[in-house]
């Protein structure tokens, strides 16, 4: 990690904006598109001024055809190119889940290794802009499923910069997931002269704690911070951990802190109800069964669809209190 | 032939519609600017003629679809601006009590299935409403509304296909404002008349100017009797301009603001109607002026009514998921 002295603030979309811009300046493989990416930036400017620095041959609007280009993505990919596909909200993934699930994820496979994908679906997630239903999903579970893909979703500017840039340089289907709530968040990222990347299956620890572990993803790590900055006035210290990619998974920086602490809620924005945080839970339960204090804690989104009334969204969407109010009851005997 | 009428009647209620459509979006954009109206807000200004010329020839038995720009069909079909603005406010008295805002609005009882988050996603919806209604040979017609963009997606071509083959009562209606969010048309596909396409399903295509309400009002009547008579879909196509920005917010960077004048100066709709109204003698300037202050007291109402309405109970957040409780 670089120090904190010679980072400047940058917000998400911006350090995805420059790890895509390195990239494509890096290897003239590497080719955009999607809806609104070039003129016009993005809907969430992560890709703006990129048509101007890599002309129309690299960055492309396309017509509003998920399937179409996510499937074209998929060939351009077996045959030489390293696209990144923009698909503007998560949600739209499933119109694209053929290519994503049957075509992208298996094509290396199934071929016994002939021809590899390497491509990045980068999409945005999450909840809190009162979109409603269609707009406002956290799929990631759907795609960790799959055999043959990676899930990244940052929580950090820093984050989604390196973990961007490992997107584009690895050699299979990456699902690369934005919350659209903190898209324009800013944080710390290194100056560009200072590259780096942040390897898949690395987790993250957000902040060290020995009573409890918090695993938290994507703007849940926020949440997780807040909670744990209260329950530590209430004296229980809590370790955060960020597992960045959702798959591959760092089962090992997971266990070794459940090991520590005894005690583990898991904080994913998906839909509870077969999730990311059951997936995680069970891997606990698998191995540190007999180390536990207590069972294992899961807190995912409402298992309803996202409302639009703000009364409403607000209810289904895990938060500070929620996380506060689980941790306590761990601690009760 | 040719499709009769419209009556003068028909042709009041079109034009008080048409300002019911521009007032209602119009105070909706500025309840969005008072923080009131939440989320994303896509108006139909500048489109009213499509939306209401059309409906005229459809019942509360018939059906419609609808998009992401949906208030205007909504309007068109009948449906009431005090539950609609509620729901733009997220309130339990909103059709879909606050649980859809302006993406997800639908009115059942007048037919309207719903506006719809995804870009084309009401190509199956109308095309199998048609399959319900000719099963029921109950001689009902499904108007499946969209924009230039959905076009380019999968179910426009899987749909009209399946509608064109089993001829089912449907009319597939594009909405060609030449613009998919902030891209031009012509950028995206070498067809830009989109009814020239009916010919690679087999069915009829039409092409009207959709600034004038009163070709939209023929066209479409050839259209629906059509359906109705067991013949099948018809691609129509009107060409229309949204007058503001793809979404509330939008810069607009992507076009210039002489070609938004230009069409707004010259094709509203409203406008337009309201002057062959008057040159006919059906109409004059005092009556125009009162049927839109009529239209702005119903709006008012409809601001009203949704401010004063309360917020859904969370007790709503689990309601509604399945339709009858599962044990
Ligand atoms: C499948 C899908 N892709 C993308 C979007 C984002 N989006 C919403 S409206 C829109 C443009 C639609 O253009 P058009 O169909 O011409 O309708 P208009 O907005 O012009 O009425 C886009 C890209 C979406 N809602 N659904
Ligand atoms: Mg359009």
């Amino acid at each position: 990690m670089s120090s904190p002295t010679e980072a400047r603030q940058l917000t998400f979309s911006q350090a995805v904006n420059e790890a895509i811009r390195e990239e494509m300046d890096r290897d003239h493989r590497v080719v955009l598109f999607g809806e609104d990416v070039a003129a016009a930036g993005g809907v969430w400017k992560v890709t703006e001024g990129l048509l101007d620095r890599f002309g129309a041959e690299r960055v492309l609007d396309t017509p509003i055809s998920e399937a179409g280009i996510a499937g074209l993505g998929v060939g351009a990919a077996m045959t030489g190119l390293r696209p990144i596909v923009e698909i503007m909200f998560g949600d739209f993934l499933p119109l694209a889940s053929d290519q994503i699930v049957n075509q992208a994820a298996k094509t290396y496979y199934m071929s016994g290794g002939m021809t590899s994908v390497p491509m990045v679906f980068l999409t945005s997630m999450g909840a809190g802009r009162r979109l409603a239903a269609q707009h406002s999903q956290s799929l990631q579970a759907w795609f960790a499923h799959i055999p043959g893909l990676k899930v990244a979703l940052p929580s950090s500017p820093h984050d989604a910069k390196g973990l961007m840039k490992t997107a584009i340089r690895d050699e299979n289907p990456v699902i690369f997931l934005q919350d659209k709530v903190d898209i324009y968040q800013k944080g710390p990222v290194p100056d560009p002269s200072h590259e780096y990347t942040i390897p898949f299956g690395r987790a993250d620890v957000k902040r060290e704690g020995e009573d409890l572990t918090l695993i938290a993803t994507s703007s849940m790590v926020r949440q997780a911070l807040d909670a744990a900055s209260e329950l530590a006035a209430e004296g229980i210290e809590s370790e955060v951990i960020d597992p960045r990619t959702l798959a591959p998974l760092d089962e090992e920086t997971l266990l070794d802190s459940v090991r520590k602490t005894a005690r583990c809620l898991v904080i994913d924005e998906g839909y509870q109800r077969y999730g990311a945080g059951a997936e995680i839970a069970a891997l606990v339960g698998e191995n540190l069964f007999y180390d536990l204090e207590a069972p294992v804690r899961r807190l995912g989104a409402m298992d309803v669809p996202v409302p639009f009334s703000p009364t409403l969204e607000d209810l289904t969407i895990p938060g500070k209190e929620q996380i506060v109010e689980i941790a306590r009851q761990m601690f009760e005997d | 032939m040719g499709i009769k009428g419209p009556t003068t009647e028909q042709l009041l209620d079109m034009y008080a519609a048409m300002w019911r459509i521009r007032l209602f979006e119009e105070q909706a954009e500025y309840q969005s600017g008072q923080g009131k109206v939440l989320g994303a807000l896509h108006t139909y200004i500048g489109q009213e003629a499509v939306g209401v010329g059309i409906c005229a020839h459809l019942t509360d038995a018939d059906y419609i679809t609808s998009t992401h720009r949906g208030h205007g069909h909504c309007i068109s079909k009948g449906a009431d601006v005090r539950r609609m603005m509620a729901e733009l406010f997220g309130r339990v008295t909103g059709y879909c009590k606050g649980k859809g805002g302006s993406m997800h609005i639908a009115d059942f009882a007048v037919g309207m299935l719903g506006a719809n988050g995804i870009v084309a996603g009401g190509f199956g919806l109308a095309t199998g409403a048609g399959l319900a209604a000719q099963v029921r040979e109950s001689g009902q017609v499904a108007v499946c509304f969209f924009g230039d963009g959905a076009v380019n997606r999968g179910p426009f071509h899987e749909n009209i296909n399946l509608g064109a083959v089993w001829r089912l009562p449907v009319v597939y209606v594009c909405e060609n404002n030449q613009y998919a969010q902030w891209t031009p048309q012509e950028e995206i596909t070498l067809v830009t008349d989109v009814a020239s396409m009916s010919s690679a399903y087999g069915i009829p295509g039409a092409q009207v100017d959709g600034m004038d309400v009163l070709s939209v009002y023929q066209a479409a009547g050839e259209a629906v009797d059509r359906a109705r008579r067991g013949e099948g879909p018809t691609l129509l196509e009107c060409k229309t301009y949204r007058f503001h920005g793809h979404n509330f917010g939008d810069p607009q960077q992507y076009r210039t603001k002489e070609e938004i004048s230009d069409w707004s100066g010259q094709h509203d709709p409203i406008q337009g109607l309201g002057d062959h109204l008057q040159r006919e003698g059906v109409l004059t300037a005092e009556e125009a002026e009162s049927i839109r202050n009529s239209v702005q007291e119903e709006i008012a109402g409809a601001v009203r009514f949704a401010d004063e309405s309360p917020y859904p109970g969370p007790e709503e957040l689990t309601r509604d998921v399945f339709s009858t409780p599962v044990a």
